[in-house]
């Protein structure tokens, strides 16, 4: 699974990082968790509000920090 | 919300006079007394409201706004994005993004900061606490000459054609389509409530001791005792209240309880609301954050459009409601 978390580096952003690597943690996957600061990157995702979560190449949230269940929730929708 | 205001005003009455034993007539009594009220009542506010506002920003994101903006022409495109600005959720930490998705989908540069100026200034924490502490009078003084600003200036910024000052990289960007699902009503909750928490952990102490302080101005400094200096007739006050507002930035709700206060004790009008301008509108930390995506100069005119904006509005209403 590919995992990218979009953000020009704000704490929320910091933020969404720490909730997925953990949540990717309690499920025991093999996950590659990428975070994306490039600004061109982050918009080639049509993405305006940051932080976004992109779960092999699809944005699944953006503009907000999830808690875990609900990446829980979009991980294991992904398996 | 007459009978609530009677109810509150009994609490703090009994809390200050009868629990603390404080007699109405004393500094110390009426202090504390105004202290609870205001603080009860500003928190039953910013809940109630930024929950409401919250669940209709729900249906604004960015991504939608850039879409109704997109190609609109002046006048027309910079009354809209002033409006959206109102209703779009916006943090400085986006103000990259969504600068570059505007300019990207085609919204004109002029469009694109009538967005920008409304956004932060025509916010909905300044609006609770001025329509709490001043009545909605002034929070709809405030909202319409807010919203006048951001459309003049974004016109004025529009018509001096700037395109070149926008960081050259921002031209290059390619933006994808991306379709993020619609959200349920339950979901539409739970943002409003987490925006609601989220920003009562950001500003609760800015509130209480902006209260305080208020609360403490109101029973001891005599009620004349700014009339001189802020007052309509000293007109290097409404420059001095902008330049002052500026550092302030995002405090808005602290420094409201306390500009009350001043209001109480002789600053004009106009003043207060130039000085509200600034803190919302110029903030430091987000012209730092558009160095990205905005030549030097291109700032530097921005902050000067919106300068004299705000303070023509001090010195207008101090004019008009003098």
């Amino acid at each position: 699974m590919n995992i990218k978390i979009l953000g020009t580096g704000c704490s929320k952003c910091a933020n969404m990082e720490k909730i997925t690597r953990e949540a990717v943690a309690k499920l025991g996957i093999i996950a590659e968790i990428e975070k994306v600061e490039d600004i061109a990157i982050i918009m080639s995702y049509g993405v305006m509000s940051t932080p976004a979560l992109v779960v092999n190449e699809q944005v699944k949230i953006a503009g907000k920090v999830p808690n875990l269940a609900k990446v829980l929730e979009i991980l294991k929708a992904e398996l | 919300m007459k009978g609530l205001i009677i109810l509150l005003q009994r609490f703090a009455d009994y809390v200050a006079y009868t629990l603390f034993g404080l007699l109405p007539s004393s500094h110390l009594g009426a202090a504390i007394d105004f202290f609870i009220y205001d603080t009860i009542k500003i928190f039953l506010m910013l809940s109630i409201i930024i929950f409401l506002v919250s669940m209709i920003r729900s249906f604004f994101p960015a991504e939608r706004t850039k879409r109704i903006l997109s190609h609109k022409r002046e006048y027309v495109g910079n009354i809209l994005a002033a409006l959206l600005g109102i209703v779009t959720p916006f943090c400085s930490c986006s103000a990259v993004p969504v600068f570059i998705g505007f300019v990207e989908s085609g919204v004109p540069l002029g469009v694109t900061f009538s967005f920008l100026i409304s956004s932060p200034m025509v916010n909905e924490v300044a609006l609770i606490m001025l329509w709490g502490m001043f009545g909605w009078q002034v929070a709809a003084i405030y909202i319409t000459t807010g919203l006048i600003v951001a459309i003049v200036g974004g016109f004025v910024i529009g018509k001096l054609k700037l395109e070149h000052l926008v960081e050259e990289y921002v031209y290059n960007i390619k933006m994808g389509e991306t379709e993020l699902a619609t959200l349920t009503w339950g979901e539409r909750v739970a943002y409003a409530w987490e925006y609601v928490v989220d920003i009562l952990k950001k500003v609760w102490l800015y509130v209480i001791i902006g209260i305080a302080i208020g609360g403490a101005m109101h029973g001891y400094a005599p009620a004349d005792f700014l009339v001189k200096y802020a007052g309509k007739d000293n007109l290097l006050a409404v420059p001095l209240a902008v330049l002052i507002g500026v550092p302030l930035y995002s405090n808005a709700a602290g420094i409201i309880p306390i500009v009350h206060v001043l209001m109480e004790k002789g600053m004009a009008m106009g003043t207060v609301l130039a000085f509200m301008m600034a803190v919302t509108a110029l903030s430091l930390p987000e012209m730092i954050i558009l160095r990205k995506v905005l030549k030097p100069k291109l700032i530097g005119i921005f902050i000067g459009i919106i300068s004299v904006a705000i303070i023509f509005v001090g010195y207008l209403f101090n004019a008009i409601m003098g």
